[in-house]
């Protein structure tokens, strides 16, 4: 169209760039909280170690300039969130909801303590690949550039369903979950299964927080996260345990967060509060349809505290 | 209950000392050390609403004989009363500024009655003659450089359409967001200026998505009232589109892309206060203004506004800084629904207590209130 506009088209398109830009976070922490719960833990923290990877993967970007350090950076520091969760929770009498909570505070706080410096700079951002090459539309072109990071996501979901199928730790992980007893007559040390699972759970995370301030939004600030790490907690539960349905949960969620402000684009003007919580009414929605008192949630690892 | 008898008595020394050194002869309000406390209800380097005030202080602190004491992130709750407790009993801060504008009633006006021998100045709130007399509130007509900034805007545009990224559609945005807009059509008689409410202060996220959804609606210029702009500024830029920055300079963020912006210009206004104090003199307890009382500036401009635009900006800048001054809300305005809000022949100047209760959006502007 002459004038630039696309008119009506704006809000398909905002949902599928949408479910492009928004979701990457959602997909890290709930495939990584998917590898923890599944060995029979839950790890409420992940907002913490969103927020703390958000803030060191800008820190280091910052200091050496190389975005891609800031990536590893913020999944280390979201694997040694994930030891301290693990640690402590093999305590004995040590409840693993609790500590995921105290984490989640100590994340967030630890993070805008040392992030406090970094709100002015600008630090270097992850490059972009331009998938939307073939369309002349910038519109399009816009809604299709895409981030490395988006795509690892992507492939991982696949990799660990299969992953937890068929290779022998993927088996040791759900067998922890499962069962500890059996764990340990096979002689593994269940402890250690759930360290590592946290640790990779965390790692994942923090790369995911490392996609909020790297990339998009693409800045570091306190209300960057805004929820998003307990919502993909959350999200995990709703795709009960199965890193496809992590995948289609975490794109739904990222295509309803552009809905509201798509709407209000295009004119639709009225209830765009009832819009911006689409994805909470979808969850809800979804939690309703499928619950049933008399069984508990199918796919649920036996041992997590919340089915025990 | 020991949090109350401590501060008590703390209060009971501090008015007894108060006390004799008004018998003494010494101006209480400004002795040889004065510390001042700043309240700030987000962080103060957020290049927004917080770090303007935080430039106010800084301009503070290069005054010899003045202390500055601050707490960020202080919510609007009873946290505030323990912070002014703390800064009043423990830095014998004598001048307060609480920031926020939550932070007004109930908060601020209990602490004023507490302690009616300090003073607190208040950003935001409406002071009336029930609240204490060592209470004010001060603010800013931010609206007349927003307008300032459309008329750049309308220029800068080429499609026509400007973009609004909002938070609440609260008076004092719904000013900011006509007064951008009649700006625009002044400089461009067909410019529309599309309004997304993100529904809250700070959400980087969606603030990022509306910028996208704007201009992905052919909008090439953008302006915010946010708590942060930061996001806006860097995702329009990122897309190659103009922005018009708000509460401080944004500049550095996006130099190519910054056009000019509305910014707050504490750093001219807490001195006179200060100055005030020191002279004797006290400061009005309802006290407002704009450009003309440096209240609000607007950021230089950027290197992409044409010759023209800063000559129709100037003069209307001009008319503001005039001693007669400038109504931007004149007789005759219509909403974007059709409705005449100002019957022609009614100006409504800057002070109109009026315009504090905006609940409309003028024609020109694409967006609801609900």
């Amino acid at each position: 169209m002459a004038d630039g506009s696309i008119g009506l088209w704006t809000v398909p398109l905002a949902v599928l760039g949408g479910a492009i830009r928004v979701s990457t976070p959602f997909l890290f922490v709930s495939l990584g909280e998917c590898i923890t719960e599944r060995s029979g833990r839950i790890n409420l923290g992940l907002e913490g170690t969103l927020v703390m990877g958000a803030m060191s993967a800008y820190g280091i970007s910052y200091l050496t300039g190389s975005p891609w350090l800031g990536v590893l950076a913020a999944g280390i520091t979201g694997a040694l969130l994930g030891a301290l969760h693990a640690g402590i929770c093999s305590l004995p009498r040590v409840n693993d909801i609790a500590v995921g909570i105290a984490l989640m505070l100590f994340g967030t706080g630890l993070a805008f303590y040392l992030g406090k410096p970094l709100i002015e700079p600008t630090a270097p951002r992850l490059p972009a690949i331009d998938f939307g090459w073939w369309s002349d539309i910038p519109q399009v072109r816009a809604a299709l550039r895409v981030n490395v990071l988006f795509l690892i996501g992507v492939a991982l979901a696949p990799i660990l369903y299969w992953a937890f199928r068929t290779t022998r730790w993927g088996l040791l992980i759900r067998t922890a979950g499962e069962s500890s007893d059996a764990a340990r007559a096979m002689g593994h040390s269940v402890l250690l299964i759930r360290l590592r699972a946290t640790m990779v759970g965390g790692f994942l995370a923090g790369i995911g927080g490392s996609f909020l301030s790297l990339f998009y939004p693409g800045s570091w600030n306190e209300g960057l996260s805004s929820g998003q790490g307990i919502t993909a907690v959350a999200l995990v539960i709703f795709a009960r345990w199965d890193p496809m349905l992590c995948l289609w949960a975490s794109l739904a969620f990222g295509g309803a967060a552009a809905l509201g402000p798509a709407l209000q684009s295009v004119g639709v003007t009225s209830g765009y509060h009832l819009f911006n919580a689409a994805p909470y009414i979808l969850t809800l929605a979804i939690m309703i349809i499928t619950c049933s008192p008399k069984r508990t949630l199918t796919g649920a690892p036996a041992e997590l505290s919340i089915t025990r | 209950m020991d949090f109350g008898r401590i501060s008590r008595r703390h209060l009971l020394q501090g008015s007894a000392a108060l006390t004799l050194g008004a018998a003494a002869g010494v101006r209480p309000a400004l002795a040889a050390e004065t510390t001042i406390g700043f309240i700030y209800v987000g962080s103060r380097d957020d290049y927004g609403y917080n770090q303007a005030h935080a430039q106010g202080a800084a301009a503070l602190k290069k005054i010899p004989g003045l202390k500055v004491v601050e707490e960020e992130k202080v919510p609007e709750t009873d946290a505030v009363e323990k912070t002014i407790e703390s800064m009043i009993n423990l830095d014998g801060a004598t001048l307060l500024f609480p920031t926020s504008f939550g932070y007004y009633n109930p908060h601020m006006i209990k602490m004023a009655t507490k302690f009616p021998k300090l003073r607190f100045e208040h950003c935001g709130g409406l002071w009336s003659d029930k609240d204490p007399k060592n209470a004010g509130s001060y603010f800013g007509y931010i609206d007349e450089a927003q307008y300032i900034s459309g008329i750049v805007a309308g220029y800068t545009s080429k499609s026509g359409k400007l973009g609004f990224v909002a938070a609440k559609p609260i008076p004092q945005v719904l000013r900011n967001i006509n007064a951008f807009a009649l700006g625009a059509r002044l400089a461009n008689p067909k410019a529309t200026t599309q309004v997304i409410f993100t529904g809250d202060w700070s959400m980087p996220v969606k603030e990022a998505e509306a910028t996208n959804s704007l201009i992905d609606q052919g909008v090439d210029v953008l302006t915010c009232h946010v708590d942060g702009p930061k996001t806006m500024v860097e995702n329009a830029a990122r897309r190659g589109a103009f922005v018009c920055g708000y509460h401080t300079n944004q500049s550095p963020l996006a130099p190519k892309a910054y056009l000019t912006g509305a910014e707050w210009n504490w750093e001219a206004l807490y001195p006179k206060f200060v100055k005030m104090i020191a002279a004797g003199e006290s400061i009005p307890n309802f006290y407002r203004g704009g450009l003309k009382e440096e209240i609000v500036k607007t950021s230089p401009y950027g290197e992409a506004v044409s010759a023209e635009a800063r000559k129709h900006a100037d003069e209307v800048k001009a008319k503001f800084l005039s001693a007669e001054g400038y109504a931007i809300f004149k007789g005759g305005l219509v909403d974007n629904k059709g409705k005449t809000v100002i019957a022609a022949g009614t100006d409504r100047g800057q002070k109109d207590p009026e315009l504090e209760k905006m609940d409309y959006l003028v024609e020109g502007v694409i967006g609801a209130t609900s």
